[in-house]
């Protein structure tokens, strides 16, 4: 089975859609999006609010290594089906990105295995082919921090 | 074709990489740019030379300076950009599948 992530975003489209199958049954899949706990060992993030249900309200905080905060986020879930689907709203606090609309779908492929399809909109085209290219540009930014120690130490 | 295995070529030098790093900060005189390597200013000449050919650093006049800057739309070009992005939820998955296949032998 093919396992890898794959990411389909279409040019000149405010949306892009998330695929992954995976080797777990469902409700742990699930359950990876429901237990703080959890969520907040495989997002790298401290999870500040997770209200797992209709009307309920996320908010998560990521620092890098020194505790600084680097990173905070929130939203709000207007759907909530266990094992089945989650709606969702994804705000990046104090930048000037947009709020977006996340679809999740979790589906049970066999006892053991299942997929989920995320969908995201954005508010513009330019929003999200901007979001795509934030990890290339902080690995460009964190490539260029490697560099200044380099030359701080060569001086 | 030829222009884009070229613009590979170009980004395969880690010296030219790190150029690039720097540029994309702000724009830089030829003179700015070199001050932050050991290497001889004719060698960053070169490499300046390389990846504007390749249209990934583009010169802008300012009185007598020239200041060299990053395109930005060569870059995303480059960088297959959906690929980091790609690659980042590929090991949040991950990372995911690994946590609660722990998670399932335990309970």
């Amino acid at each position: 089975m093919e396992r890898k992530t794959r990411v389909h975003a279409e040019e000149g489209k405010q949306e892009l859609h998330i695929t992954r199958e995976f080797d777990l049954p469902v409700e742990l899949l699930f359950k990876a999006y429901v237990d703080p706990e959890i969520v907040s060992q495989w997002m790298g993030t401290k999870v500040l609010k997770l209200e797992s249900r209709q009307h309920g309200g996320w908010r998560f905080e990521t620092s890098d290594p020194h505790g600084n905060i680097v990173f905070q986020s929130n939203g709000v879930i207007h759907e909530f089906i266990p094992n089945q689907k989650i709606t969702r709203t994804f705000e990046m606090e104090n930048t000037p990105f947009a709020v977006q609309l996340e679809f999740l779908d979790f589906e049970k492929l066999t006892d053991d295995t299942s997929r989920l399809q995320m969908h995201i909109v954005f508010k513009s085209v330019a929003y999200r082919d901007q979001l795509l290219q934030l990890p290339f540009v902080q690995g460009i930014n964190m490539a260029h921090n490697r560099l200044q120690e380099i030359v701080i130490q060569l001086k | 074709m030829e222009l884009r295995r070229d613009v590979f070529q170009a980004i395969a030098d880690p010296t030219r990489r790190a150029i690039i790093t720097l540029v994309a900060l702000q724009a830089m005189t030829p003179s700015a740019i070199a001050e932050n390597f050991g290497s001889s200013r004719q060698t960053i000449s070169k490499h300046i030379q390389i990846l504007t050919a390749c249209e990934i650093l583009e010169q802008e006049y300012n009185g007598r300076e020239i200041y060299y800057h990053l395109n930005p739309k060569k870059l995303k070009d480059i960088a297959d950009f959906i690929e980091p992005f790609r690659n980042m939820w590929d090991d949040r998955f991950n990372k995911l599948e690994t946590i609660m296949k722990e998670y399932q032998s335990k309970h």
